[in-house]
């Protein structure tokens, strides 16, 4: 069985300076996926990465949980059109060479 | 070391209000905040520079101070004097958040206000290290088969696995290999993008192969066998009678292999040629003739 590493959300609130209602948003946002394990909260340490992104944002272009969705979205939508242009890049270089 | 106009950065002019400059800053870092444009490198020159002209413009003491000396940088003996006499601000500014680091600000910035400066309000929260990029340029012919490279970044080798049937233009994420975490934050990641040559005379589309073959007249019209190129090797091919030029065949499972799917290949796409005999004897063109009656008759 894979060993799961769990954070509790209260240490993330203290090293990054934001309230419990805050990943609460996001859980309802769908944005995070809270963990709740004997009454106790966590995220998982793989979302780390996201959930830093995420506060970035959010501390530095002062977004909403909602506003954050619709650019991730977005994000998600840019990167899926690099990847078809890499494609149809690489198979017009059959037709270059 | 040149003058920077921070109001022109911010799209302000002199009479600008810390409301305006609030405004513009805000407009600006959504715009070009590097989260919301990963990879591209001038976003992320222009974040710094917005945030660098924001750190002036918003601080009324360091505003009056760029108003006062910014006009005058191009004599610069008066600036070396102002320096100098504001030495002692230097630690005032020190300690950036540096939520994505290499972000030093500008030697203009450092002469008038000293290093680096104070942090976006983010005290002692712990940020990824910045994202490495590197592009690595491999043969097609060095991507049909897994393998290992040790490749030398920022003094450290990192042994990487190069799965078989990697795209071009590919980016692979290593995580943790970037640069280091900010107050304890974990390591960024090194991004490689694959820039991959073909030398060779088969044309690849995703995983599939394409090339073309010459084939004889006769071997064309009678049918037969013949013997073609796949990537790794030759094989025996039968010929239906009277194949026409621009025929394409499929090979399956003779193409490309499939990224991340061990022993799964594309298919080969072979598209003959048909070579007319050249130096025909005059017995050959007799007997061309004759067919060609045959044929109108």
């Amino acid at each position: 069985m894979k060993k799961e590493t769990l954070i509790p959300l209260d240490q993330l609130c203290s090293n990054y300076s934001v309230e419990m209602s805050f990943f609460s948003n996001l859980n309802e946002t769908g944005l995070i996926e809270i963990r709740k394990i004997d009454q106790m909260e966590y995220i998982h340490q793989e979302s780390l990465d996201h959930i830093e992104k995420i506060i970035r944002i959010y501390h530095e272009l002062e977004l909403n949980p909602e506003g954050i969705d619709v650019v991730f979205n977005l994000l998600q939508k840019i990167e899926d059109l690099q990847e078809e242009l890499r494609s149809v890049k690489n198979r017009l270089r059959l037709y270059e060479q | 070391m040149a003058f920077i106009d921070y109001y022109g950065v911010l799209g302000l002019d002199k009479k600008a209000t810390e409301a305006d400059i609030k405004k513009a800053y805000r407009k600006y870092a959504r715009k070009y905040h590097p989260d919301l444009n990963p990879n591209d490198k001038e976003a992320e020159r222009k974040f710094k520079e917005i945030n660098e002209a924001n750190e002036v413009l918003s601080n009324p003491e360091n505003r009056k101070k760029y108003d006062q000396y910014g006009k005058d940088w191009k004599h610069a003996d008066e600036m070396e004097n102002a320096r100098q006499g504001h030495q002692s601000q230097r630690n005032q500014y020190q300690g950036s958040s540096g939520d994505f680091s290499g972000s030093d600000y500008s030697d203009f910035f450092e002469s008038l206000f000293g290093g680096r400066k104070s942090g976006r309000g983010s005290g002692n929260v712990r940020f990824k290290g910045q994202d490495f990029n590197a592009e690595l340029h491999l043969d097609l012919k060095e991507v049909y088969a897994t393998h290992k490279r040790t490749l030398m970044i920022n003094g450290k080798n990192i042994r990487l696995t190069i799965p078989a049937g990697v795209q071009n233009g590919q980016v692979i994420k290593i995580k943790g290999h970037g640069g280091e975490g900010i107050n304890g934050g974990p390591n960024g990641d090194l991004q490689i993008r694959f820039s991959i040559e073909n030398h060779t005379k088969f044309k690849r589309d995703g995983d599939n192969l394409f090339s073309m073959a010459d084939l004889d007249l006769y071997t064309a019209l009678l049918g037969g066998e013949m013997t073609v190129d796949t990537f790794d090797g030759k094989v025996r091919l039968k010929i239906q009678a009277e194949t026409q030029s621009g025929t394409r065949v499929k090979l399956k499972g003779k193409g490309f292999p499939v990224y991340k799917k061990d022993g799964v290949f594309g298919d080969l796409y072979i598209t003959f040629q048909v070579t007319l005999p050249k130096n025909l004897t005059e017995k050959e063109k007799a007997l061309f003739k004759e067919l060609s009656q045959l044929r109108k008759s």
